[in-house]
């Protein structure tokens, strides 16, 4: 059976990857970010993942308006990044597991998840900046992925209960998956922002704080917020929060937090970063 | 279709009401994915606003480069944010332009926001 050896939530800030290029890690206003991430490194190099499903948002490179799916799983052999708009170095292409994609889209439809499914889909700074965060070095990836998306562009969105039921029935489907795969769960985006309106820059640090607090040990509490309300404590882009929550919820059982940071501003962004660990995990190394 | 308040200030939401209204625009905004987009755009701007069909309120706000009067025309801001990149600015020139502030007055706010 597969391991889920926990779960990590990043922010994904584009300008974190032009601080990456320019290896601006030891830069005073950039060291309080990047020393958030070695304990989160050390912890992904001891727990050794084989795959990472990754929930995070399309930023408009690989979805547009005309036909934008609420909930998208990558089942491509290979994912590439692109420039944005913005000329973003490519990184190395990253390794697909289609199967474990299959698995993941049957256990959700069954679920009455009725998802987009995609075997061609380019990954945006969502996915590769945690990814370059928590691999750092460049080269090629150690771990093959399961991108899996949430529409935050165009409202509708989904609620974050919807966001936290979609987390716990792919949980169910890598605890179900028969491969003896090590599997990490990453969640991307938040924490609070915003981008657009007079109000931009909107940060709310006691909001944050208590979500990451109650991802813990309680991430129901999350659920009973709209995504408008998301929106208005957490700002317009706060909505990224849900792809948190669902990372969290994917795990089985009761959690450990194994790491924790926060820094205010990355660009326009409040970032944050976790760790959390299952406690079967946690058992299973004691005994 | 109307444009509805959410009631959340100084906080557009691009809703399906948006997503129409701003279309043509967005669609322009999401080729500049790709760098010979961003070439053909900046070699005759006109041009290519025209091919992509642009409303003459659109037409203006690209003119304008202003981003609160984008957004009012339909933009959304991930694909006004690639927009914002042939023009060299980044989030928080975006952010001190919709507020009236300074560069460095809109970043001081920010760091003030983490205190």
């Amino acid at each position: 059976m597969a391991t889920i050896v926990g779960a990590v939530t990043s922010s994904h800030v584009p300008a974190i990857g032009r601080a990456l290029e320019k290896g601006l890690q030891q830069d005073p206003y950039w060291q309080p970010f990047f020393a958030g991430y070695p304990p989160a490194q050390r912890w992904i190099a001891q727990a050794k993942p084989d795959v990472a499903v990754v929930f995070y948002q399309d930023h408009g490179l690989n979805f547009f308006l005309d036909a934008m799916p609420t909930f998208a799983v990558g089942a491509a052999a290979e994912y590439r990044n692109a420039d944005e708009g913005w000329g973003i170095p490519t990184v190395a292409p990253f390794r697909g597991d289609p199967a474990l994609s299959w698995h993941v889209i049957e256990t959700l439809v069954a679920d009455e998840f009725d998802v987009t499914t995609c075997q061609r889909m380019l990954v945006d700074h969502a996915l590769t900046l945690p990814m370059a965060l928590l691999w750092p070095g460049g080269g090629a990836w150690p771990v093959r992925i399961v991108p899996i998306t949430m529409n935050h562009v165009q409202h509708p969105l989904p609620s974050p209960r919807r966001a936290y039921r979609l987390g716990q029935s792919v949980g169910r489907a890598l605890a179900s998956w028969p491969g003896d795969e090590r599997i990490v769960v990453l969640g991307t985006g938040g924490l609070s922002h915003q981008l657009d309106g007079r109000r931009a820059g909107f940060i709310n640090k006691p909001f944050d704080l208590m979500c990451m607090d109650a991802l813990v040990d309680e991430p129901e509490k999350l659920t009973r917020y709209s995504a408008l309300d998301l929106v208005r404590e957490a700002g317009a882009q706060g909505t990224e929060l849900m792809a948190w929550i669902a990372a969290r919820a994917a795990l089985p059982g009761r959690v450990r937090k194994v790491h924790a940071h926060y820094h205010v501003p990355v660009s326009n962004t409040a970032a944050g970063l976790m760790v959390f660990e299952p406690e079967s995990a946690v058992l299973a190394r004691a005994a | 279709m109307q444009q509805r308040d959410y009631g959340i200030p100084g906080t557009p939401i691009f809703d399906g009401a948006m997503a129409a209204k701003g279309y043509a625009l967005n669609r322009m905004c999401y080729s500049f994915n790709a760098a010979e987009n961003r070439e053909a755009f900046r070699r005759d701007e006109e041009a290519y606003c025209r091919s992509y069909g642009l409303s003459g309120e659109q037409r203006a706000a690209v003119a304008s480069r202003n981003v609160l009067q984008l957004i009012a025309a339909g933009g959304n801001i991930y694909y006004l944010a690639k927009f914002a990149g042939i023009l060299g600015l980044d989030v928080q020139d975006i952010g001190a332009q919709q507020t009236g502030m300074t560069k460095e007055a809109f970043k001081a706010r920010l760091v003030e926001a983490g205190r």
